[in-house]
C-alpha cells in the first residue's frame, strides 16, 4: 500500500477506534435523535397535516416523514463533533503531528473528512435500524441507495465542521457554532416540516430554507430512501460540499497560522 | 560549532518572522552539523516556538532559507518533513490508544505497516527502555514515560534530524535527567541531529553546541563550554539575557 493510503487507512482507524472508545457520544448521537422520533413527533403528528409530496406516493406518517432529516441531523452533530475535536487536536497539538507528516496537508484534511463521514454514515445506518424496530419501514432497497447520499451529506457536514474548526481558535467558543450553526440549520431547513409548510409561514423563511445547503442533503437522502434521485439536491449539495472544502483548505493554509501565535 | 556535514543537519538563513508588528525571529542564522547536539537556549518568549513551527512547516516559511537535512522546507516541504522527526511541547499521544497502538498510526503516516512498522516500534521502544510498556494504554504512564512514548514515536521513519521543544517540562527532575542523557545519547551514537530547545541550563553538556536565543535574536552560538568559558553557563545566560532584558 502507496503512503497516502496508510495514511489514509490510520487516521480512519483512529477515528473508528475513538468513537468506540467514546460510548457516551454514540449514545447521544443516538438519543437524540430518538427523542424527536418517539417523543417529538407524536406530539406533532397532531398539529401537522402532511400532503403527499415527492418522494412519497401516498399518505405518509409525520414519524415517517422525519427520518431522512433525522439522520441529517445525526450527520449534522456528527459534523459538528469532529471540528470540535479538531479544535481540541489543535490546542492539545495533536494536529501538529499530523500536519508534520511528510504528505500534502489537503490529503490530511481529506483523511479526517473521510473518517468523521464514515462514523456519520455509520450513526445514521444504527438509527434507521431502532428506526425500523419502532416501525418506521422505508423500501427495503431504499436502505442501500441512502448510501451515496448519507455519504454526500456526511461529507458536506464534514466540510462545514472543518471549515469552521480552521476559524474557531478556542474550545470556548464553540458554544456560539450551536446557536449560530446547529439550530438555525436544523429549524430552517425541511428536515422537520416539508418546505411548503415554510411558504405557507412567510417568504423569508421559505427562501432561507430552500437556500440552506442543510435542507438539499435532507433531501437528497430522502429521495433516495425512496430509490428516487433529486439531481437539484446533488448538484447543492455538492456545490456546499466544495465551496465549505475550500474555505477549510485556505483556513488550514500554513501562510494563515495552523498554531496558535505566540 | 561544527559545519563540515550540515548537509545532514539544519541550517538557517537570515530568517526573520513577524507575528503583525512584532518581530519573533530577526535575521536568525545557524547552523547544527550531521551528528551534533544542539541545545537551543533561551528564556520564555525568547522564539523558540516560531523557530519551531517554521522548521516543521506550521508556519509559512518566511523570508531567509530553512534547510532540514539539506531540504529546503519552502520548496521540498514532504522532503523536509520526512527526514525531520519531532517531539512537541504539548503532549501528542493519544491516550486512549496503548502506546503501540500510538505508534502505528504515527508509523502509518509516515508510510510504514505490516511488519516493517512492528520491528521499528520494538526497536525504537527498546532503545528508550519502553519496550515492556508497548501494551500498556498511554493513559497509564507517568509524565516521563509519555515523553520517552514520543521520543520513540520520532525516531520511527529513521529520521536524520530530532527537533525536541522544551521536552523536560512538567517532568521530575529523574525523569528529567534520564530523558536528557537518553538524547544525548542518540547523537553521540546514532549519528542524529538533535535540536533541543529550553530554558534549562542543567541540561547543556559542555561538549553540546549552543545557541542562546533572546527576543528573536542569536546572542551566541559555539559549544556550551566555549559560550561559558570556565565560568558557570547559568551566569553566563543570565548575564546575557538579563542585561538586555
Amino acid at each position: 500500500m502507496k503512503g497516502p493510503l496508510l495514511a489514509l487507512r490510520a487516521i480512519v482507524a483512529r477515528e473508528a477506534l475513538r468513537f468506540v472508545h467514546q460510548r457516551e457520544r454514540f449514545l447521544a448521537a443516538l438519543v437524540r435523535p430518538l427523542v424527536w422520533l418517539l417523543v417529538f413527533a407524536a406530539g406533532f403528528r397532531a398539529a401537522l397535516g402532511l400532503s403527499i409530496t415527492p418522494p412519497y406516493s401516498t399518505y405518509i406518517e409525520y414519524e415517517t416523514y422525519i427520518v431522512p432529516g433525522l439522520c441529517g441531523m445525526i450527520l449534522l452533530f456528527n459534523g459538528m463533533q469532529s471540528s470540535l475535536s479538531l479544535v481540541y487536536d489543535r490546542e492539545m497539538g495533536s494536529m501538529r503531528l499530523l500536519l508534520t507528516a511528510p504528505l500534502p496537508r489537503w490529503w490530511l484534511l481529506l483523511c479526517k473528512l473521510l473518517a468523521g463521514t464514515l462514523v456519520g454514515v455509520l450513526q445514521a445506518y444504527a438509527f434507521l435500524a431502532l428506526a425500523w424496530v419502532w416501525g418506521v419501514r422505508l423500501p427495503p432497497l431504499g436502505y442501500l441507495a441512502a448510501l451515496p447520499a448519507l455519504v454526500a451529506a456526511g461529507l458536506m457536514l464534514g466540510a462545514l465542521g472543518l471549515a469552521l474548526s480552521s476559524r474557531i481558535r478556542q474550545l470556548e467558543n464553540f458554544a456560539g457554532v450551536m446557536n449560530f450553526v446547529i439550530f438555525p440549520m436544523f429549524f430552517l431547513s425541511s428536515a422537520l416540516y416539508p418546505l411548503w409548510r415554510m411558504q405557507e409561514a412567510g417568504r423569508v423563511l421559505h427562501t432561507l430554507c430552500a437556500l440552506n445547503p442543510f435542507t438539499h442533503a435532507v433531501e437528497l437522502v430522502r429521495f433516495a430512501l425512496y430509490l428516487q434521485s433529486n439531481p437539484a439536491a446533488l448538484l447543492w449539495t455538492t456545490l456546499a460540499t466544495l465551496v465549505l472544502l475550500a474555505l477549510a483548505l485556505r483556513g488550514y493554509d500554513p501562510a494563515r497560522g495552523v498554531v496558535r501565535k505566540g | 560549532m561544527a559545519t563540515n556535514s550540515a548537509a545532514a543537519g539544519l541550517s538557517l538563513q537570515g530568517v526573520t518572522y513577524r507575528y503583525g508588528p512584532r518581530v519573533a525571529l530577526d535575521e536568525v542564522s545557524f547552523e547544527v552539523g550531521g551528528g551534533r547536539f544542539c541545545a537551543l537556549l533561551g528564556p520564555n518568549g525568547a522564539g523558540k516556538s516560531t523557530l519551531f513551527a517554521l522548521l516543521t512547516g506550521l508556519l509559512a516559511p518566511p523570508p531567509g532559507s530553512v534547510r532540514v537535512a539539506g531540504h529546503d522546507i519552502r520548496t521540498h516541504p514532504t522532503r523536509a518533513l520526512a527526514c525531520l522527526g519531532v517531539v512537541f511541547q504539548s503532549a501528542t499521544l493519544d491516550l486512549d490508544l496503548t502506546v503501540e497502538q500510538n505508534l502505528r498510526y504515527f508509523a502509518a503516516l509516515h508510510g510504514l505497516a505490516g511488519r516493517e512498522a512492528g520491528l521499528r516500534i520494538s526497536a525504537a521502544l527498546e532503545r528508550l527502555g519502553m519496550a515492556e510498556r508497548a501494551r500498556e494504554p498511554a493513559r497509564a504512564l507517568n509524565g516521563g514515560h509519555r515523553r520517552r512514548t514520543e521520543i520513540a514515536r520520532a525516531l520511527l521513519h529513521g529520521p536524520q534530524v530530532l527537533l525536541l521543544d522544551e521536552p523536560t517540562v512538567g517532568l521530575d527532575a529523574a525523569a528529567r535527567a534520564g530523558i536528557t542523557a537518553h538524547v544525548h545519547a542518540l547523537a553521540r551514537e546514532d549519528g542524529l541531529t538533535v535540536l533541543w530547545a529550553t530554558h534549562l541550563v542543567d541540561e547543556v553538556a559542555p561538549e553540546d553546541d549552543l545557541i542562546i536565543l533572546h527576543q528573536g535574536r542569536v546572542l551566541r552560538q559555539a559549544t556550551a563550554a566555549e559560550v561559558a568559558q570556565g565560568a558557570s553557563l547559568s551566569e553566563v545566560f543570565l548575564g546575557l539575557t538579563g542585561a538586555e532584558a
